[in-house]
């Protein structure tokens, strides 16, 4: 990981960022991965990934992330989220006759695979929020100040 | 019931932040304040005096979940609005962003050159 | 058959999707022709299931009311023909029009996302259901609208965007309330509960939160703040549509959704509805005079015309609703050919403004034969289509012995008249000014919509009796039979 130390903040900041990035990113997938037996889900979990991704973007520096997941990379990957989330509605209305029937088994309660498309859906969801997150702070990030005379500083936020 | 009115409270002190504020970024909080009060509303009408959450654990039957859980359809309503309200918010603060660099101001009374 | 029903929303919303996938490699042709493709396999669509009745399609397999349905009964079908076929029309203007953004993938992907909104208000069997693509089709015009990004443009829809919120959240709010109530958002659900229940005042608070909020969106006084400034800063399809489409679907016909199937009309609401409609008649067509831009001119002119669908609502007899729906029908067509011609307009003079306008006649033939049909329609002139939804409001409001609501539509109807003589006589005919004289007759994908609704606007009127009898009836049974339609979904009273 290359370590520039002018850009981001201080050495601190990001050694702690590095060890509790894994965490997050973990954590956010739990949450999407038991939606439909604790709360939470798509919307939730998706939100936590992309705050991991956020919390790079402040600790390091925009250049570096954007090495890593680029703003047209982050609209790919929501795209095919919401595309994944569409194609669950179209095979359902295949396989069983109505929009978002659901047809994979549903094994005992209170398992992983309990839930049949629930799951297949939670996790495009959160492919779509996540990335959308994500990009939508790089877009507002990459906005300068061009109204007032002095000279643009590049803000990580 | 004294939830209720600050409920309704807050949904007012959102409405006069979006009203009688002049500056755009005091506008998009009062929107915000207003969407929150709005799902409190929600959530306030499922709810139960002594109620659990509506999780279904392993050891509790059917007929115990109905009769203390709180209400869970407006949950999933609120959990739809949160993100109904994410959106709205984005697109608010860049057009704002945008209003800026146009007219130099964030005074909504300067902002005015369609009239008539 | 009932399979067909989600593909009005599923087929949009895969097509804004797929366009910003495959605009990463390709994004000057294929948004254009796809979308092209996209709106015509609605309305092939829109053909197959024309005369099949009512059809209910559950979402999920669930059967309501816990679940979702989406149903089409004959009212949804007025509006789905409305919707999709100006849509149709709209993309193919846009075909040329586009060339002066440098972004094309956005606006067409919006507009798509829009069009799944509207399709899926005017299908949605659910209450919570038809507040969330109302919120979808109203942030992609919020954006729209402030498309091409100068300065006005931005106003404009900061504008729409404050009050459309306030709108939105006030909605939600009723919802709440009418929950609380009937513990139920199922709209066959809840009317089932109210007819057993009557009387609540929480749902008579309800009510006055959908009054303003779904009023705020169909532009009605007093809530008409950001009509004139969004419709005419939008560009000139997005104006159509506004205009033509969705203040009639996310405000009218929502607005008499609820009131007439789900909460049930009442005679104090349907006084409300005759003086909102006489005050948007009146304040309409009264603050249309002094204008000097064109677009700012039909802006007001449709809030006035909104006004007279409200009065026929409001009215409550059969005449009346067939008057306002057959009206809706009308106002779609001439109102998108009006906004259609302004923009090609604009787009060959580059000026909207009256004052240096003049002699289009003899520079532009097509497009100001169109507007000269456009104009007449809208005024009330015989042989075209407004003449006679006007004169069936007309003689609703006479045979209801509601005279001052008589003389005021007689008196907008006047006024209407007055300032669209002065379109004509500014824009259209009259000596060639300084700015007319560089323009041409503008390209065919521009030309083609504007000639197809014109001739619409003379069938209408020539054949105004088979379309009332084949499409405006079923709607107005439809609507006055709040029995038949909880019987079509649940199956039992």
């Amino acid at each position: 990981m290359k370590m520039d130390k002018h850009t981001g903040m201080t050495l601190i900041v990001k050694m702690i960022t590095r060890v509790t990035v894994g965490f997050m990113l973990v954590f956010g997938g739990y949450i999407v991965l038991f939606g439909h037996i604790t709360p939470g889900g798509g919307f939730p979990g998706g939100v936590m990934i992309a705050l991991a991704y956020i919390l790079i973007t402040l600790a390091y520096g925009r250049e570096f992330v954007e090495h890593k997941v680029s703003g047209v990379t982050a609209s790919i990957v929501d795209d095919l989220g919401a595309l994944l989330f569409w194609t669950m509605g179209i095979i359902g209305l295949y396989v069983g006759g109505r929009y978002f029937f659901n047809f994979l088994g549903k094994g005992e309660p209170f398992n992983l695979f309990s839930a049949g498309t629930i799951i297949i859906n939670n996790i495009a969801i959160t492919l779509k929020v996540g990335m959308s997150l994500y990009a939508i702070f790089l877009a507002l990030a990459i906005l300068q100040r061009v109204v007032t005379e002095e000279e643009p500083k590049e803000d990580e936020k | 019931m004294t939830l209720y009115f600050l409920d309704f409270f807050l949904l007012t002190v959102g409405l006069y932040a979006l009203i009688a504020k002049r500056h755009i970024v005091k506008k998009i909080l009062g929107v915000a304040i207003m969407e929150y009060a709005v799902n409190f509303f929600l959530i306030l009408i499922g709810f139960k005096k002594a109620g659990i959450a509506p999780i279904l654990t392993k050891d509790m039957d059917i007929a115990t979940f109905i009769q203390t859980a709180v209400d869970p359809l407006p949950q999933a309503l609120v959990l739809t609005s949160i993100v109904i309200g994410l959106g709205t918010l984005a697109l608010m603060v860049s057009i704002a962003i945008r209003l800026y660099e146009r007219y130099g101001t964030f005074d909504m009374h300067e902002i005015n050159r369609l009239k008539g | 058959m009932d399979i067909l029903l989600p593909f009005f929303v599923a087929i949009p919303v895969f097509s804004a999707i797929f366009m910003l996938i495959v605009g990463k490699w390709e994004k000057r042709i294929f948004p254009r022709v796809w979308s092209i493709i996209t709106t015509a396999s609605l309305v092939v669509l829109l053909i197959i299931i024309y005369n099949k009745g009512t059809i209910v399609h559950e979402v999920g397999g669930w059967k309501p009311p816990y679940g979702i349905v989406l149903i089409k009964d004959n009212l949804s079908m007025l509006m789905l023909i409305i919707v999709n076929v100006v849509a149709f029309l709209t993309i193919i203007y846009s075909f040329s029009y586009i060339t002066r953004y440098e972004d094309y993938l956005r606006f067409f992907s919006l507009f798509m996302l829009m069009l799944a909104g509207m399709n899926g208000v005017v299908l949605s069997g659910d209450l919570f259901n038809l507040f969330v693509f109302l919120e979808i089709a109203s942030i992609a015009s919020y954006a729209l609208v402030g498309y091409g990004v100068g300065a006005e443009e931005l106003e404009a829809s900061f504008k729409y965007l404050i009050l459309g919120v306030l709108a939105s959240t006030l909605i939600l709010f009723g919802i709440g309330m009418v929950y609380s109530v009937t513990g139920s958002v199922n709209m066959a659900d809840i009317a089932r509960f109210l007819i057993n229940h009557p009387g609540n005042r929480a749902v008579l608070m309800a009510t006055g939160l959908f009054l303003l909020g779904f009023g705020l969106k169909a532009g009605l006084v007093p809530f008409h703040a950001w009509l004139p400034d969004a419709h005419p800063s939008a560009p000139a399809p997005i104006s159509a549509m506004l205009s033509g489409v969705l203040i009639k679907v996310l405000g009218i016909y929502a607005l008499i959704r609820v009131s007439y199937h789900i909460i049930g009309i009442t005679p104090l609401v349907s006084q409300i509805f005759i003086v909102i409609g006489c005050l948007s008649m009146v304040v309409g067509a009264l603050m249309g005079f002094g204008q000097d831009d064109i677009k700012r001119l039909f802006a007001f002119s449709s809030i006035s015309q909104m006004g007279y669908v409200m009065v026929g609502i409001g009215l409550g007899t059969p005449l009346g609703i067939i008057g306002a729906l057959f009206h809706l029908l009308n106002h779609a067509g001439f109102k998108s050919l009006l906004f259609l011609s302004s923009g090609a307009i604009e787009g060959e003079t580059g000026t909207r403004k009256l004052s240096l306008l003049g002699g289009l006649r003899e520079k532009m033939p097509i497009t100001s034969t169109s507007s000269v049909v456009g104009a007449l329609s809208i005024s009330g002139v015989p042989p075209f289509n407004g003449f006679w939804s006007k004169l069936i409001i007309l003689l609703a409001a006479l045979k209801a012995g509601n005279i001052p609501v008589a003389a005021i539509l007689v008196f907008t109807a006047f006024l209407t008249l007055s300032y669209y003589l002065r379109f004509q006589k500014n824009a259209i005919f009259g000596e060639v000014r300084k700015k007319v004289e560089g323009a041409r007759e503008a390209p065919i994908p521009m030309v083609a919509p504007l000639v197809l609704f014109a001739v619409f606007c003379l069938f209408a009127g020539i054949f105004n009796n088979s379309i009332i009898t084949n499409i405006i009836m079923p709607a107005q049974e439809i609507l006055l039979d709040q029995q038949a339609y909880i019987m079509s979904i649940l199956g039992s009273m």
